[in-house]
């Protein structure tokens, strides 16, 4: 870990000050960056620690309905708080499925939203990466890749946004509250995360020093609750990052589809939401062949970027299982194994 | 089944030296942040902002009970609590958690009477090596104060799943926890009975 | 939730031996555990502590031609760098094999490089921070050859010993002749991953010199082995090395063999002239401290009408570094189970430019086993047999080839047992006819497990004393296994004594030397010589009290005394007899000390076969669209000679048990061949189980009462676990999905039906 100036920002407007500076990094939770600065990935001449920010951590209830996450909000503390959970269930599934307890612990919501790709080749500095150094090239596309990008991938980039928090948020319609030296704005959380492209370094649509200040979900997501899950494909039962994962959410009302909401996770550089999927659905009968069809419909411009091809049927097949479990009914409790598809079935009781 | 101390062979008391020769940037740097560590409010002077608070307690303040197993927070072995909730102190640096108090399994035992946890590990055998267990313990502790397991076994595994055990101690791990959860609960009940 | 595991009745009670064993101790060195009291090596903080980083090349073939050493050196707290410009000199060539275990070390005695993450600079600086960052700067820039590190490229050779020293080749029978006879041939090609021992306490060392003696905190899991080889290094006496090391945080023999990073660090300190600590990073245990080399394994069985085996053969190619030999001797696991009419298992080696693989946790058995069991399963399968029957039908009554008699071998109470416990009656036999009721593939595989009984020479003191106190010594290892205590309940029953009655130290390289703790021969060897120890002693106490006439003993020379709770009494009437103390008070002695060097019989050893067996049984979950797989229960049943603490034993199984879940679901080095780096050299993306995988585990100790494997009858049982059960998950894994993994671990599109 190189040496760093270390700056407590007392005020929003100055950590954004500080955060502006050339090399200044922001530190949140720290469970991303500081396992980055470790392996030299990430290199900041400041560190620009807003733990203290006490504004930033709170949930507020708007009057509206809707819920703003301030971006220290814990992992842990929003999936556990009662309100969030019943009215988001599959927000408070997703941060459940993520990481470990600890992790989740210390993690912030925007924290969440910023974190890196777990591609094995932008962790190792002596690979070449076109996101971590621009121009350098991309070792993962003839590398090892079978669980990297099936879409939105460039041939300057394969990664995946490792995120579950997002996938959800996405699915939602959720909004990013940024402050930066210009004031504050919102981003909605789609075109928060940007594909590679061949800028595969500008992840995200962060300009120079802004800081996300909050994430909000609107009043109207609440609409899904009876029927939302989470699901998430991974190669542990716990504590792994998703092969596939998936956000579906439906509203249903006299046995017809009146809404419906899809969004993928692990399969490209940001959750990648189906609209075409999602009005697929609307107006018919829920049943395994709709679900089917939607899924298969998300998935139509998927492409194996290496040996990935299997992702491909795995995150069709994840989609119409998680649509299905959310035309079922969100569980009355949280899964014992939350966003495990061995949750699926009734009950808890995977086990003797 | 009693729990029997036995000696270990002899080995010399080790004297502990907290470095004081690093510079940044060339300039002599003072870091000063108050931690209460076990209970014990100190005053530590840190030399180097790159201090994770898992290399503080090891290497500078001798509580060497808290283990490093991957220093990136893929095992658990590290597992404290920073003001009563379970964190991975290797991606913890040592300046944000400046005021906290934090608990490490040096903090747990009460004089001579183990902490619930601690004495549902040894019984249930949740250990081997022994290497990973104070952050099990730790985690398990911290997991038994968020309340979300309740006594389901599954759950329970579920939660501890940010620990990592290579000598495959998991069942009596699993175990432990549930014994001291339902310990937990007895106890509560008792005080709130009173 | 029952908690009583002292209650076992499947571990028969033996009156043989009296008091202490058999007990469900809990582990003695349990209450340091889990208050954080217990010392690891990298614990250790002496004055003036330096802190040393290893650098890893990036390469894996090739040469280092520049390090910013400059860039290193200025970085503030740095205060030495170790490169192959500035190299310590060794009395050892590194690159010469230290006999007899050592493998050829890079120390940085040139600029090659042979594998990635070898070691090509040391960087020691005031803190931690300081050199983990002086480390980083170095930035070294290589002249890189082509790494190979595949099947294809890697280069075939026909090794001369596989495993430790063992034939590359054993056959009997005419394996041609059996084939030409065998109405069914099944025939199958299977591979197993490299896999890296990932014990949770990185490999580390605190050395410190005074003059030329040399004191190191390390895990090391062969004190006396390790002190000649440090002394040969460094050119010293031996006697002047001591090796603490009370604690290991899991070795799995990743801790057995001299590795080249913490040779470095003892160099650096000799260097500095100041005590120096190493820690390897997770990331740099993929490399220089050994690993489970990779396999490519062919099995191909003859078989009658009826089902009987008439040919195996078992063949492995098995991958080794470019350098240097350790060749997973994975087609020996056929050797001793299955009686066949001919049998032939024969060794490949593939030089690859990695690491030196090494002993990994049943090296050899694991990985064969993993292709056995499948291809068992596959040959059952063949001829319309379940599982079990066909492995019954097939049963080595003696010693596949030798014909030897077993010292012991109750492995048909073991599937009876286990299978009773299992419910494996109720198993449909063909493949994909059980869901749950929640529509999960259901499948129920079962495999056996074996791992011989290996003794090593070990030494052991008893001093009994005439305060009271008895002191027992021997220089033994405990890396969770549970030394501490199972080692002091063995040498409490020989004493007549509990375990906490008596002071037993271990750990240390100055105490007698206990042999290597490996091969799952570690309480057996120590055992034996802390058993024989105190009957020394005993029998020195016996001499003198019997001689002397104002004893109650005297005279009872020829009927002979037995100990009881402290006192020597005889034999013929145990209410005649004294305290040992008294004993030794009247004769005026301050003590007596008995000493014994143990070793199995030879002639038994010549006589016998000598086995641990087992059977498990599995039964997985699936998710028939999804893949994803999980163990939902693992039942075994294991028969290992005499069991000293149940407690202990069951948690070896359990970890077996969960190591071959593992194998057969999770874990595996992936290379990128264009660079021969391992990529998921981490514990995020290098899966070992969690919590989580593992809901439902059951040993049961299967009693075996063996009177030939020592004198204290025991056999060994921290390997055993792995074996097995890869084959039943795997086994288990078809029986839901009908879909036959070969390639180990099994993956979700391994199973998706596309």
């Amino acid at each position: 870990m190189n040496l760093f100036d270390y700056v407590r920002a007392s005020s929003v407007d100055e950590a954004v000050a500080a955060g502006a500076k050339p090399g200044a990094r922001i530190l949140a939770g720290g469970t991303n960056l500081v396992d980055l600065m470790k392996m030299g990935v990430a290199e900041p001449a400041t560190l620009v620690d807003i733990t203290r920010l006490e504004e930033l951590k709170r949930i507020n209830w708007l009057s509206d309905g809707s819920v703003r996450i301030g971006s220290l909000v814990r992992n842990s503390d929003l999936a556990y708080e009662t309100h969030f959970a019943k009215t988001f269930p599959m927000v408070a599934e997703a941060l459940l499925s993520g990481a470990s307890a600890q992790l989740r612990n210390a993690a912030t919501a925007g924290g969440n939203l910023l974190q890196k790709t777990r591609c094995s080749y932008y962790q190792d500095v002596a690979s070449a990466c076109n996101r971590r150094n621009a121009g350098s090239g991309c070792d993962a596309r003839q590398g090892l890749n079978r669980l990297h990008a099936v879409l939105g991938w460039s041939d300057h980039c394969i990664a995946t946004h490792p995120s579950d928090f997002c996938v959800p948020l996405a699915a939602l319609d959720a909004v990013v509250e940024v402050t930066g030296k210009g004031g504050s704005r919102e981003i909605p959380i789609e075109s928060f995360h940007l594909l590679p492209g061949d800028q595969p370094g500008k992840e995200n649509a962060l300009e120079e020093g802004e800081l996300v200040t909050a994430i909000r979900i609107p009043a109207d997501a609440s609409r899904f609750a009876a029927h939302s899950r989470y699901l998430k494909l991974r190669e542990r039962t716990s504590y792994a990052f998703a092969v596939v994962s998936a956000a579906a959410a439906m509203m249903i009302e006299d046995g017809r589809i009146l809404e419906a909401r899809l969004t993928l996770g692990a399969v490209a550089a940001k959750p990648w939401r189906s609209r075409e999927a999602e009005a697929a659905m609307i107006g018919q009968m829920p049943s395994k062949d709709l679900f089917d069809h939607a899924a298969g419909i998300a998935l139509r411009e998927a492409s194996p970027s290496g040996n990935n091809a299997f992702k491909i049927e795995l995150a069709r097949r994840l989609a119409a299982r998680a649509l299905s479990a959310a035309s079922a009914g969100t569980p009355t409790a949280m899964p014992a194994l939350p966003g495990s598809p061995l949750s699926t079935f009734s009950g808890d009781a995977h086990v003797a | 089944m009693a729990i029997q101390k036995f000696k270990l062979p002899d080995i010399p008391s080790i004297a502990v030296q907290i470095s004081t020769s690093l510079f940044l940037n060339g300039v002599r740097m003072s870091l000063s942040i108050s931690l209460t560590i076990n209970g014990d409010a100190r005053t530590i002077v840190l030399e180097d902002p790159r201090v994770t608070l898992l290399d503080l307690l090891r290497e500078r303040l001798q509580l060497t009970g808290t283990k490093k197993g991957c220093d990136r927070g893929q095992c658990g072995a590290c597992t404290v609590l920073v003001d009563g909730r379970r964190i991975n102190s290797c991606l913890t640096l040592a300046m944000t958690v400046d005021g906290a108090h934090v608990t490490t399994i040096e903090g747990l035992a009460t004089g001579d009477e183990l902490h619930p946890v601690q004495a549902a590990f040894l019984e249930c055998d949740g250990l081997q090596c022994g290497y990973c267990t104070p952050g099990q313990i730790m985690s398990a502790v911290g997991l038994i104060a968020e309340g979300q397991a309740a006594g389901d076994p599954e759950r329970v595994r579920e939660l501890m799943s940010g620990n990592i055990c290579r000598c495959g101690a998991y069942k009596g791990i699993t175990e432990a926890v549930l014994v001291a959860i339902e310990k937990d609960a007895t106890t509560s009940k008792e005080r709130d009975a009173a | 939730m029952s908690l009583d595991h002292s209650s076992d009745t499947s571990a028969r009670p033996t009156t043989r031996y009296g008091s202490n064993s058999g007990q469900a101790l809990t582990r003695r060195d349990g209450l340091l555990k889990v208050t954080g009291q217990a010392t690891y090596a990298a614990d250790n903080h002496p004055a003036q502590l330096a802190y040393a980083v290893m650098v890893g090349a990036t390469i894996a073939r090739g040469h280092v031609t520049a390090m910013d050493v400059e860039a290193a050196s200025r970085h503030p707290g740095v205060i030495e760098i170790f490169t192959p410009d500035s190299a310590p000199h060794f009395a050892h060539d590194p690159d010469e094999k230290m006999p007899p275990f050592g493998f050829r070390l890079e120390l940085l005695q040139n600029h090659s490089v042979r594998y990635a993450g070898q070691p090509i600079a040391l960087v020691v600086a005031e803190t931690l921070e300081a050199a983990t960052e002086g480390a980083r700067l170095l930035k070294p820039a290589y002249e890189t050859e082509e790494a190979r590190t595949t099947l294809d490229n890697g280069v075939e050779f026909d090794p001369k010993a596989v495993g430790v020293g063992g034939p590359p080749s054993t056959s009997h029978g005419d394996l041609d002749a059996a084939f030409a006879a065998s109405e069914t041939i099944v025939e199958a090609e299977y591979s197993t991953p490299a896999q890296y021992h990932n014990a949770m306490e990185p490999h580390a060392v605190v050395a410190e010199w005074t003059d030329d003696h040399l004191t190191l905190d390390m895990p090391n899991q062969a004190l006396a082995m390790s002190c000649a080889s440090y002394a040969r290094y460094f050119d010293i006496p031996v006697e002047n090395v001591v090796i603490r090391s009370p604690f290991l945080g899991g070795g799995f023999g990743s801790k057995a063999i001299l590795n080249g990073p913490q040779i470095l660090a003892i160099a650096a300190a000799r260097k500095l002239k100041r005590p120096v600590k190493l820690a390897l990073t997770r990331a740099q245990m993929y490399g220089p401290v050994g690993h489970r080399g990779q396999t490519w394994q062919t099995l191909r069985m003859g078989l009658s009408g009826n089902g009987r085996l008439k040919a195996i053969h078992h063949r492995s190619i098995s991958a080794t570094s470019s350098f240097d030999d350790f060749l997973e001797p994975a087609a020996n696991a056929s050797l001793p189970l299955y009686a066949a009419d001919a049998l032939l298992a024969e060794h490949k080696g593939l030089r690859l430019d990695i690491g030196t693989p090494g002993p990994m946790r049943a090296p050899g058995e694991a990985s064969g086993s993993a292709a056995l069991e499948v291809a068992i399963d596959e040959a059952a399968e063949a001829c319309g047999l379940d599982p079990l029957e066909f492995r019954l039908l097939n049963y080595a009554e003696s010693e596949p080839g030798s014909g030897r008699p077993f010292s012991s071998k109750a492995l048909r109470e073991c599937y009876e047992r286990g299978a009773e416990v299992f419910g494996w009656k109720q198993r449909p036999r063909a493949p994909r006819t059980m869901q749950d009721e929640n529509g999960l593939l259901v499948g129920w595989g079962m495999g056996t497990a074996v791992f011989p009984c290996p003794m090593f020479p070990a030494q052991a003191r008893t001093t009994v004393r005439a305060d009271g106190s008895v002191l027992v010594e021997t220089g033994g290892v405990d890396m969770g296994q549970g030394a501490w205590t199972a080692l002091a309940q063995i040498a409490a029953e020989a004493l007549g004594l509990e375990a906490h009655e008596i002071e037993f130290r271990s750990g240390v390289s100055t105490l007698p030397d206990a042999g290597v703790a490996g091969g799952s021969g570690h309480t057996a060897s120590a055992g034996l010589a802390l058993s024989k120890a105190g009957l020394n002693a005993l029998a020195k106490l016996a001499e003198i009290a019997a001689n002397d006439p104002a004893s109650p003993l005297f005279g009872a020379g020829n009927i002979g005394v037995v100990p009881r709770g402290g006192r020597l009494v005889r034999r013929d009437d145990e209410s005649r007899g004294e305290r040992f103390a008294d004993i030794l008070i009247r004769a005026k002695q301050s003590e007596v000390t008995g000493e014994a060097k143990s070793m199995r019989e030879p002639e038994n050893a010549e006589k016998f076969a000598m086995y641990s067996h087992g059977a498990v049984f599995a039964e997985v979950k699936v998710d028939p669209d999804l893949g994803q797989i999980r163990t939902t229960r693992l039942v075994g049943a294991f028969a290992a000679g005499r069991v000293i603490n149940p407690r202990l034993v069951r948690s070896q199984y359990y970890g077996g048990m969960i190591w071959g879940t593992s194998f057969a679901l999770h874990e595996a080095a992936f290379i990128d061949h264009r660079t021969g780096r391992v990529m998921n050299a981490d514990l995020a993306e290098y899966h070992v189980p969690v919590n989580a995988d593992v809901p439902s585990l059951e040993a049961i100790l299967v009693a075996e009462d063996d009177p030939y494997v020592n004198s204290i009858g025991v056999k060994g049982v921290g390997e055993i676990g792995i074996t097995g059960t890869v084959g039943a998950i795997a086994n288990a894994v078809w029986h839901a999905t009908g879909m036959r993994v070969r390639n180990f671990p099994i993956h979700i599109e391994d199973i998706l039906v596309l």
